[in-house]
């Protein structure tokens, strides 16, 4: 299964479904929505947090959250 | 009759919402808390022409009405309470020009409550720069709103928002968007239960977890039967909302908005690159770090130094003019010296705040957060607790202070509990002494001066006690948190002066109208302690007197014996011969008994208080020194500052919570006696039983 946590630096990617339960919210409210584009922008030292740009917006979330948002490679 | 609007400021973090505001109301503005909560409340007001005075209130920022904490909740329940007397008139919602998507999510939310609402999009002087052009007339037929192209950098576009604000009664009312199309059916249902309420409002009271203690209840009874939905199906119903919405904002701006990407990224990679490399970015941040270290540490000195000796000259004076008596002493010696104990907090709390507001102006913050939160969460602390616990080391107020942008309230509170065990300012002095006394003056390996290597091993020690303390706090507490982390990593700008500006004063008033009281308070009791006192403490001038008759004392000398005794047989010294059994196994007697009661005050009293016991006359470190040097353990023999006494006391201090501002400062930022008693407890016992195993080791 393909996640933001395994996008490698400056790789793109089309955010597929996911279940409710696990994404809070606020994130989606941030534009991590299905159907949007990510872009892995920076990886902090010691691979964690990373740095998104999501639909325009920048934003870091952790890795563990990273990797249970799913994508497809574009 | 003067007409009144009530205007609320909306919008995203980083929007420059607070820029706006200071635009609008100048210096005319107060922040307050809300009632009951930490959560800031900044209004102010501004008159437009001769009869319209506007009164506008700075909410905090939130990137939805899907409260998540504190601060939006407080925004949510003003835009649901019509009753509120703060309740808007007209809502005006922030953005940002470069995150018009994300921001206009909001927008669409309080449109859909139906205020009037005019859409203020600021920072429009970078548009060219960037590349960026706008239809604006077509988007706000589309938005059904009006549109203010603003700059608060630049002062461009507030003549016309200030006349939207004044003609708000022909803003157009209704949403752009209905949140009930997303579920018809269930929408459907709602409406017809209440036929008199807005639907969203009644969506936003069913899905919120907010207080409704301050809307009317009579109104909405019944609402929560609709809450029988499943939660994970209401859950469903948000995001299908939050979806339809960015769907609607997409399309929206596909047609309005036209950025040229190639133009807008450069330098901001550039300086992502750099400030965030694993390499340089800690090299940077350290940087930064040893300037503020500097700062807190160096430069406040100065300033320090003289708030010190004016209010010491101002008590003195105040002693010589005043008809002498139990008022004038209260005022030379209780009220004086308590306000210098405030307001020599002052320099090192606006120079940190002047870095810290800096720091989070151009937007490098975040870029630390990133850099150190994976660092941080090892001991349940978060990237954002970096800079108050490197604050701490030069004092522990402003470092405590500055945990107020934590937004998860569990590593919050543990590094507000932690950061008293980073060595501050005050303990140097005593350190020093205790070190230069017991701590032999020679050198390890030929360079490095022994001294100097336990006065770093105590900075490590201090350090090493927060950070483990953190870790253990981190698995014992149970303290309900849900927020999770992300991090929004806004755009680099050049700091207003302005807004960094109204960020210090504003800080320093919170502290010395917040703590300040406290730490007054606390002052002028020690004093009444240390002046009082029963029985022998009365006659005091007659029996020493007596007792030196025969050895033809000095005016000077004769006055401090006095002193002297009157401190032992005061109310303070019957306290410090109360603890001495206390005290004793970690080697101290009654008269440091005394010191570790009255630096409760503030730490570096310990030297002050021990020069007067042993009537030294003056502060000078190298007397009080000699005169420490000299004393004899009462029970034991042999000097009483020895190695196993010395290191206990340095223990003791490293540990303790003694300093009542902290104190203060903790009450304030948690906003109960719990927490800062928790510490006070569970600090002075960890200090105890560490001093006292040292000493009994060593000795």
């Amino acid at each position: 299964m393909l996640t933001i946590a395994s996008l490698k630096k400056g790789q793109r990617g089309i955010i597929k479904e996911f279940s409710v339960d696990v994404v809070p919210l606020k994130l989606l409210e941030m534009g991590c929505l299905p159907g949007n584009e990510v872009t892995l922008v920076q990886i902090a030292p010691f691979r964690d947090p990373l740095y998104l740009n999501i639909n325009g917006s920048h934003l870091a979330i952790r890795l563990e959250m990273a990797s249970k948002i799913e994508i497809e490679l574009i | 009759m003067a007409k009144q609007i009530n205007v609320a400021l909306i919008g995203n973090p980083n929007t420059g919402k607070t820029s706006v505001f200071n635009r609008l109301t100048g210096m005319n503005q107060k922040v307050g808390n809300y009632p009951g909560i930490t959560v800031e409340k900044k209004e102010g007001t501004c008159k437009f022409g001769r009869n319209c005075k506007v009164h506008i209130l700075d909410l905090p920022g939130t990137y939805s009405l899907n409260a998540s904490s504190l601060d939006e909740n407080v925004v949510i329940e003003l835009l649901l309470n019509k009753n509120d007397k703060d309740f808007p008139d007209v809502a005006v919602v922030v953005a940002d020009v470069e995150n018009l998507k994300r921001n206009l999510l909001l927008f669409t939310q309080i449109k859909d409550l139906g205020i009037p609402t005019i859409l203020a999009i600021n920072m429009s002087d970078r548009m060219n720069r960037k590349a960026i052009t706008l239809d604006v007339p077509l988007l706000e037929k589309k938005l059904n709103t009006k549109i203010a192209l603003i700059s608060s950098r630049k002062n461009l576009g507030f003549d016309y928002l200030k006349e939207l604000i004044e003609n708000y009664n022909q803003l157009p009312t209704k949403p752009c968007l209905h949140a009930s199309n997303i579920a018809p059916e269930y929408f459907d249902r709602l409406q017809k239960a209440f036929p008199n309420q807005d639907l969203y409002k009644l969506w936003l009271v069913i899905t919120q977890d907010v207080n409704f203690g301050k809307l009317d209840r009579n109104e909405l009874q019944g609402v929560a039967s609709f809450k029988t939905e499943s939660t994970s199906n209401l859950k469903r119903l948000q995001q299908k909302e939050t979806i339809a919405r960015y769907k609607f904002i997409n399309e929206t701006l596909k047609e309005t908005l036209h950025i040229d990407t190639a133009k807008a990224k450069d330098l901001r990679s550039r300086l992502d690159r750099l400030l965030t490399h694993k390499v340089w970015g800690y090299v940077i941040f350290f940087g930064i770090l040893l300037l503020i270290f500097q700062a807190i540490f160096d430069w406040s000195a100065y300033p320090m130094d003289f708030i010190d000796s004016s209010f010491a000259s101002l008590s003195e004076w105040a002693k010589n003019t005043l008809p002498p008596g139990d008022f004038s002493s209260l005022i030379a010696e209780g009220v004086i010296p308590g306000l210098g104990g405030i307001v020599i907090f002052i320099p090192q709390i606006a120079f940190l705040f002047l870095f810290i507001s800096i720091l989070e102006e151009t937007g490098y913050m975040s870029r630390v957060v990133f850099l150190m939160d994976k660092l941080m969460r090892r001991f349940g602390l978060s990237g954002k607790s970096v800079v108050p616990l490197v604050a701490g080391t030069a004092c522990a107020i402003p470092a405590i202070m500055a945990t107020r942008n934590i937004e998860n309230w569990k590593e919050r509170l543990i590094t507000i509990l932690v950061t008293p065990f980073t060595t501050c300012s005050a303990r140097l002095p005593v350190y020093l002494i205790i070190i230069s006394l017991v701590i032999p003056d020679t050198r390890v390996l030929g360079i490095f001066s022994l001294q100097g290597l336990t006065l770093m091993f105590m900075y490590i020690l201090g350090f090493g006690a927060a950070i483990f303390s953190a870790y253990i706090l981190d698995k014992i507490l149970k303290v309900r948190s849900k927020s999770f982390f992300v991090v929004e990593m806004p755009n680099y700008k050049v700091p207003l002066a302005k807004n960094v500006i109204i960020t210090v004063i504003e800080k320093t008033k919170a502290f010395v109208f917040g703590a300040g009281k406290i730490i007054l308070a606390i002052s002028i009791i020690l004093w009444v302690l240390a002046s009082y006192g029963p029985g022998d403490f009365n006659d005091a001038e007659e029996i020493v007197k007596s007792e030196y008759a025969s050895q033809n004392l000095s005016d000077d000398d004769l006055e401090m014996h006095i002193n002297s005794f009157k401190l032992e047989h005061s109310y303070i010294g019957h306290v410090g011969h109360f603890i001495e059994p206390a005290v004793r196994p970690l080697g101290y007697d009654w008269k440091i008994g005394i010191a570790l009661v009255s630096s409760f005050a503030a730490r570096e009293v310990f030297v002050g208080t021990l020069a007067t016991i042993y009537s030294v006359g003056s502060d000078d470190e190298q007397t009080i020194k000699s005169r420490m040097a000299a004393e004899v353990n009462p029970v034991l023999g042999g000097p009483l500052f020895n190695f196993a006494s010395g290191i206990s006391l340095l223990l003791f201090y490293a540990f303790a919570m003694q300093c009542m501002s902290t104190l203060a400062i903790v009450k304030k930022e948690t906003n109960s006696w719990k927490w800062p008693m928790w510490q006070l407890v569970v600090m002075t016992v960890i200090a105890y039983v560490v001093s006292l195993a040292a000493y009994q080791f060593l000795r």
